[in-house]
């Protein structure tokens, strides 16, 4: 029973099963906080530990579900090529708007964490945390985090992102369309260009650009930012 | 429908290509994404030529996330034994994020506006 619990079928089956029911599930409730990523992840951890079944073995099955995750990102070119106009006409803003947004990222949880007394390899895996896993990872393994808890993070926080971001924005009266896009898109990656996404096309587009900028900051400064902060503080 | 995988999946593939020539510190999926960008742009790829496989992948991106998710239960241990830290930090941090982002481009964007409304009346 257990081999057939591990089988890539029923893995990929299940995986797509259990994250139809928890999409219903929030249709029917329309309780926000039910997100269908956060509710699957925590049925399919269930279901593994109660059946002890080793993650490696659902990993094996689910890589296939995984890969499609490059392509998607590949494919966010498409609402990107169609705001590139208006992109275009305010790069200026957008640069300047990104590169606070990722200092103030790094040095935001860094300062916390280390506060409420983090251990130092836990904090070097926050420090990217709000960029897609992929160079988020990448990140956290050339600072000397703990990469696989580094993406643990980032699923987190895309998932709070996408659940309270807008409604943030609304209390901090963020109100133009293009700021709360791209906001979410660098604050809340992959997961809250898909709430974006849900929105409209536009507000998508603007997300899958701070998914990008941020992406690229995290990963050429955060290094750099560590390394200053370092001077002050003893990371 | 092979057609527009077969772009996309082009797309990703000379990301990758890129990323082992160059060893940029970069995913391929974001280069494959700039490439897709600046292909469309350039107009060597029709948007029709895509559109309808880059819509199925994007409206369901956040499914794809599930399988990393379940990885949180290999660090069960390191993240109990620093929760509120972890939590505390993350999740005040984006907030930080979306309002600093927010914030800073709105007033941009306000000084812009009334930069170009100034030269018009001015005008």
């Amino acid at each position: 029973m257990i081999s057939f619990f591990q089988s890539q079928t029923f893995v990929i089956a299940f995986t797509f099963l259990v994250y139809y029911l928890a999409q219903k599930l929030q249709q029917k409730t329309k309780i926000i906080i039910l997100n269908p990523i956060l509710v699957s992840i925590i049925i399919i951890i269930l279901f593994l530990s109660v059946f002890n079944i080793k993650y490696e073995s659902y990993h094996e099955g689910s890589k296939l579900i995984e890969f499609f995750l490059k392509p998607a990102v590949v494919a966010l070119g498409v609402p990107l090529y169609q705001q590139l106009e208006k992109i275009r006409k305010q790069t200026f803003q957008i640069l300047i708007s990104q590169l606070a947004g990722c200092i103030a990222g790094v040095v935001s949880v860094v300062l916390i964490a280390k506060l409420l007394g983090a251990p130092k390899e836990v904090i070097l895996s926050l420090a990217p945390k709000s960029v897609t896993t992929p160079i988020a990872m990448e990140v956290s393994r050339a600072v000397g985090g703990i990469p696989p808890l580094t993406a643990s993070v980032v699923i987190v926080v895309g998932i709070f992102g996408s659940i309270f971001g807008y409604a943030i924005m609304k209390l901090a009266r963020v109100k133009n369309p293009i700021s709360q896009g791209l906001s979410m898109g660098t604050a809340a990656h992959a997961v809250g260009t898909s709430k974006s996404m849900q929105i409209s096309s536009n507000f998508g587009a603007f997300s899958s650009l701070g998914l990008i900028m941020n992406g690229i900051f995290t990963a050429i400064l955060a290094p750099y930012i560590l390394q200053i902060m370092s001077i002050w503080i003893d990371i | 429908m092979i057609k527009q995988c077969a772009i996309i999946l082009g797309c990703l593939t000379i990301g990758e290509l890129i990323v082992s020539l160059t060893g940029i510190k970069l995913p391929a999926s974001i280069i494959g994404m700039i490439l897709l960008t600046v292909s469309l742009r350039a107009g060597w790829i029709k948007v029709q030529s895509v559109k309808e496989i880059a819509d199925l992948l994007t409206k369901n991106l956040a499914f794809f996330f599930v399988p990393s998710g379940v990885a949180i239960m290999l660090y069960l241990k390191v993240i109990q034994a620093s929760f509120w830290p972890i939590v505390i930090s993350a999740l005040g941090s984006t907030v930080i994020i979306l309002m600093v982002t927010g914030w800073v481009h709105q007033v941009l964007r306000k000084k812009g506006a009334s930069k170009v409304s100034t030269a018009t009346t001015h005008d």
